[in-house]
């Protein structure tokens, strides 16, 4: 005896019925943190070539193998040298409590590499903590202001961001306390609407102006990055490029953020992988490898995935999502007086569970990580939250070398794309490198085997 | 500083023979430990950038027209151009006195957290977007979108305003003389109270501009876009 046969449609499926529903109830699209959830071609379709009879391999574990990272070199007197290609990437106070971007500072300052403030302006914690510290200008300009400007080392002009390309950003008045409506100028427990247009310059020729302003008022002390969302890589690094940057940063569709339209996460912007060939392929085309450094980030989770960036090209990469989750972010439990402490319940709250959680934007976030809430932020102890990151940032750049050493790389600037290969042709594809077993890259002049 | 000096006597610099970055070098690390205080610049010629991220009690006096910027960032100076400024005169200006004579390109004073930003003519488009706290007086018209998601901080228009004037408002007001074409959205007009009349009556002594404050209509947020609703539709 069977019962009887369901059949589920593949257009409307589960979810898409769940999600006609929710919008025919409520009137208002979806909005969420972290990034995209949908499996998009990424580093995991790629595989190492490493040495053997053809290639000769560094002792993994005692021969020198080099990480030291330059950054801005190209126009800034003080370009930025950071002893790991590993940076933490913009990530806002406002989403992250005061406490959250100390710990970032402190972990960051111990292995030798930068944070990045976000959105909201700079704090005097994350300054404090963070020897390296890259001052975001973006378009809403909240908390901007010329002593942060003189205090920074450096000035990210943010054109766009991968989870929301040409989207803005908005910060849900749950979010907005006291601290942060002062610094944003403006009333608390307002919904904050981030611009998604600079207010002073439009289109490339302007930016080549805006940037020669910067450089005039830090007196061409300090490298000025350009970070753009992925879409029209080729043509934006290019343009980037022609408008003065000394180092990119390209962000790629897996990229997180505080909140934004699932709409726009999963469907804007394309993946990292991609991205980072494209801009490869810019400063390839103007010779200028090297001159202008690049940073990717989008999705980046391990040293694996931090080997093959640089392996593509990329001179550093930037980590934001992988950082939270580091810090606690989906974990079942958080840290109080050395022990740990359940934190099902306050999923459960949000009506979701740990390894599922991206509810950023509600403010209630129940390890501490992206909060405002007073009592919840307790829950990040910074000095724990900086011992977690150190341990993380630590491993990656650890699995970083052990990579390089096995392809024979006294430096992991020294990582190429020779060194790989694809697993999939859409992977073999974005990232101009052969099918493993093959000399083929899809959409490339050459001979298939 | 090899091609531009400044004649000690006259504190002055001729853009036409010396390099827009040795002036900005001087104004920024020398002029104060030199005991100058005030400086007078020839041949700006559209030079972008003129006098941007001062952070002393200077008075520069710029005599002709200058590009994108200038004045950017000021804090505590008083920069007077005496010629029309391009876009984004006194952006994120956080204290002190900009005052451009002629007519002010677009974006003027944009997000300006400080400080009284004075245009005799006219300003073009975004006049004021995102401010977060300055004065603007406006002796002729604005252009479109004037104020677009000013958060805090006042601009007096003594002539008149194009489309969209204050789209989406935060809580920066709006003191307008002239026609409105129209406002944008969540901005509307409001009844003027005595504050008010006594903060147009101020800021136009401040700025040198002689009007009635009873001419003058308020502008402001109707706050309705505050926060996330399905009945704002596609104007949130």
């Amino acid at each position: 005896m069977t019962g009887p046969q369901l059949e589920e449609s593949a257009g409307f499926d589960r979810p898409t019925i769940d999600y006609i529903q929710r919008a025919a109830a409520s009137g208002l699209y979806e909005i969420r943190g972290l990034g995209a959830k949908r499996r998009v071609p990424n580093f995991d379709d790629l595989l190492f070539l490493a040495a053997s009879l053809s290639r000769y391999p560094l002792e993994g574990y005692r021969e020198r193998c080099a990480t030291k990272t330059l950054l801005g070199t190209r126009f800034a007197a003080r370009p930025i040298e950071l002893k790991i290609p590993i940076t933490v990437a913009g990530m806002s106070f406002g989403a992250l409590s005061a406490r959250v971007k100390d710990a970032l500072g402190r972990a960051a300052t111990e292995v030798g590499t930068s944070t990045t403030t976000g959105d909201g302006g700079m704090t005097a914690e994350e300054r404090a903590s963070s020897k390296t510290l890259i001052y975001q200008c973006l378009p809403s300009r909240y908390g901007f202001n010329p002593e942060d400007v003189r205090r920074a080392d450096a000035i990210e002009i943010v054109i766009g961001q991968g989870a929301k390309p040409g989207g803005g950003g908005m910060l849900l008045g749950q979010k907005v306390n006291p601290r942060v409506a002062r610094m944003r100028t403006l009333p608390e427990g307002v919904d904050q609407r981030s611009a998604s247009r600079h207010p002073d310059w439009t289109g490339p020729d302007d930016l080549v102006i805006k940037i020669k302003e910067l450089r005039e008022i830090t007196d061409w002390e300090k490298p000025i990055y350009v970070k753009v969302g992925a879409t029209r890589v080729f043509n934006d690094v290019k343009l980037a490029v022609h408008a003065g940057a000394d180092v990119i940063v390209v962000d790629g569709m897996q990229g997180g953020t505080a909140a934004t339209q699932t709409v726009f996460i999963e469907h804007v912007g394309i993946p990292t992988l991609a991205a980072l060939r494209q801009a490869v392929d810019a400063l390839d085309d103007l010779n200028m490898r090297g001159t202008v450094q690049l940073v990717i980030s989008g999705g980046i989770r391990s040293g694996a995935d931090v080997a093959k960036a640089l392996a593509m090209g990329a001179d550093a990469v930037a980590i934001g999502q992988g950082v939270l989750v580091a810090l606690g972010c989906n974990s079942d439990s958080y840290i109080a007086d050395g022990r740990h402490v359940s934190a099902l319940e306050d999923y459960a709250r949000l009506g979701t569970a740990p390894g599922f959680c991206h509810h950023c934007h509600t403010g209630q976030c129940p390890v501490g990580v992206t909060t405002q809430d007073a009592a919840l932020e307790l829950r990040l102890d910074p000095a724990v939250g900086a011992k977690r990151l150190k341990n993380y940032l630590q491993t990656v750049n650890m699995e970083l070398t052990t990579i390089a050493r096995a392809c024979g790389k006294q430096d992991v600037h020294h990582l190429e794309k020779e060194d790989l290969v694809a697993l999939t042709v859409e992977a073999a594809a974005m990232a101009g490198v052969p099918l493993a077993g093959t000399s083929w890259i899809p959409g490339r002049p050459g001979d298939p085997t | 500083m090899a091609n531009l000096r400044p004649v000690p006597e006259a504190r002055e610099f001729d853009l036409a023979r010396g390099s827009l970055r040795d002036l900005n070098l001087y104004l920024h690390k020398q002029a104060a430990a030199d005991g100058v205080s005030q400086i007078r610049v020839k041949n700006p010629d559209g030079a972008h950038s003129i006098a941007c991220g001062l952070n002393a009690d200077l008075d520069v006096q710029i005599h002709g027209h200058v590009g994108y910027y200038v004045a950017g960032m000021n804090m505590h100076a008083t920069v007077t151009v005496h010629g029309n400024a391009g876009p984004g005169a006194a952006e994120n200006m956080m204290s002190g006195r900009v005052h451009v004579r002629g007519f002010a390109s677009t974006a003027a004073g944009a997000s300006a957290h400080g400080g009284l930003l004075v245009i005799d003519g006219d300003a073009s488009l975004r006049c004021g977007i995102s401010l977060k706290g300055a004065d603007i007086v406006v002796g002729g018209s604005v252009g479109s979108f004037a104020a677009f998601m000013a958060q805090a901080g006042r601009i007096v228009i003594c002539g008149d305003a194009e489309e969209a004037l204050g789209d989406s408002l935060y809580e920066a007001v709006i003191y307008v003389r002239g026609r409105v074409r129209s406002l944008g959205a969540d901005a509307r007009f409001e009844p003027m109270a005595d504050t008010d009349r006594a903060a147009v009556k101020n800021l136009l002594a401040q700025s040198g501009h002689a009007h009635d404050p009873a001419e003058f209509r308020r502008v402001a947020s109707a706050k309705s876009l505050y926060h996330w609703h399905a009945d704002a539709n596609q104007e949130y």
